[in-house]
């Protein structure tokens, strides 16, 4: 399986062109398009990301059930992972969830309006739920993460915590389908229907990349740490 | 959303009386009226009138119209009609009522039909399983749901399963929008 994955001198556009969801990882980490012919390696120094760590991220999205053993991710360079959760945050809860919002506001103009308020509760306590969970990490585990990573040891928090409390939040996303395709009214028109569906699969999609990078990448990573660093 | 209205009717002049009444109403949106049945069908698809308002002798019952099970008809009425005749109608205005009256009969057509659409359109709940799912929307536990109906928690969770399993919705709020969508609850149920 592994002949499958790219490695750091395939071309960054062969990459991108057969996995085009990558596009998000690539700003996350702050890498532009326009690479021309250059290779994955070549793209990655440029921006200064860590070759393995990209090619270790692209791997979660290229391969479904894909989980990295511990030796590769032991031997990767985890310093931007972090920044990198971070940035996949910003993108839900400022640019993502705020276009499907808006979708849905279009949506729910058509309905009654004691059935477009709860429709849109519906989603405004979603958005919330996502916030609160991002918040938590952020508060919580990513410091957490980043004094170890500086050498720290806080006995004060334990990544297993996080192992317990690590709620889903795809679940809710695939509710609103199920509405969208089987309750609304039949007399709906626009194009916002049919766009908010492709949001939606696509927010889902890369949620559920996020919460497996989180899971089968930070969390044995930072297990590690947790037994080296005193 | 406004209710989408057709008209048939022969005599231009009950048309044209008809139109100027419902005219300025914000919450009828007046399709173009057609004179007889033979472009119903096109008309149907194109406009998909909320409520078709039909001059009975035009046709024996609204069941020959094929129309669309959500659409209300209202007979329109000027001569004498035979009550049996207008018991197949969801409604029916004589052109002698009063302004006020003829708005409203169409309006309320528009919305029961709707309402009863939806409802009968309850995806195969059981009644036992609405009950339930109310409940759910509203906030209560499956201890509260099975105090308040006499049953097991066992069973109310049973209830849910299947619940789940109908609807496909796994989320309180999500069945709380599924029950407010179907017209199960109002929005002072919703906690």
């Amino acid at each position: 399986m592994d002949n499958a994955f790219y490695d750091r001198s395939c071309k960054m556009s062969e990459l991108v062109t057969a996995h085009a969801t990558l596009v998000m990882i690539l700003r996350r980490m702050g890498i532009a398009m326009g690479f021309g012919n250059k290779s994955i390696d070549e793209v990655c120094r440029q921006y200064g990301v860590d070759t393995n760590f990209f090619l270790l991220i692209s791997h979660i999205y290229t391969h479904d059930g894909y989980v990295p053993s511990r030796e590769q991710i032991l031997s990767t360079d985890m310093s931007q992972l972090v920044d990198y959760l971070r940035a996949s945050h910003r993108y839900y809860v400022e640019t993502r969830l705020p276009h499907i919002k808006s979708h849905l506001g279009a949506i729910a103009s058509q309905l009654p309006e004691r059935m477009a308020t709860v429709f849109m509760r519906f989603f405004d306590d979603y958005m919330r739920e996502v916030c609160e969970h991002f918040e938590h990490e952020e508060q919580n585990v990513y410091p957490h993460v980043e004094a170890l990573q500086r050498g720290e040891r806080d006995t004060r928090y334990s990544i297993d915590t996080f192992i317990d409390s690590h709620g889903n939040l795809e679940d809710k996303l695939a509710d609103l389908l199920q509405i969208i395709f089987k309750y609304l009214p039949e007399n709906l028109v626009g194009d916002d229907l049919v766009d908010v569906v492709y949001d939606i699969l696509q927010v889902s999609h890369d949620l559920n990349k996020h919460s497996l990078i989180e899971e089968k990448i930070l969390v044995p990573y930072v297990k590690h740490l947790e037994l080296t660093t005193r | 959303m406004k209710t989408r209205v057709l008209i048939i009717e022969p005599s231009k002049v009950i048309v044209a009386g008809l139109m100027s009444l419902l005219h300025d109403q914000m919450r009828f949106k007046l399709m173009t009226p057609l004179s007889s049945l033979d472009t119903l069908t096109e008309r149907l698809i194109t406009d998909q009138p909320d409520v078709v308002i039909i001059n009975p002798t035009l046709c024996a019952s609204p069941s020959q119209l094929h129309l669309p099970a959500a659409t209300a008809t209202v007979a329109l009425v000027y001569q004498y009609v035979e009550p049996a005749v207008l018991r197949h109608y969801d409604a029916t205005i004589d052109i002698r009522d009063s302004q006020p009256t003829i708005i409203e009969t169409i309006a309320e057509a528009a919305s029961s039909q709707h309402a009863e659409q939806r409802s009968s359109n309850n995806y195969d709940l059981t009644k036992r399983e609405t009950m339930v799912l109310v409940k759910v929307a509203m906030g209560l536990t499956n201890k509260e749901i099975a105090d308040q109906l006499n049953v097991s928690v066992h069973t109310v969770m049973s209830h849910r399963k299947n619940i789940m399993s109908k609807t496909g919705i796994k989320s309180v709020a999500g069945l709380t929008v599924y029950a407010m969508l179907n017209n199960l609850i109002d929005e002072n149920t919703v906690i």
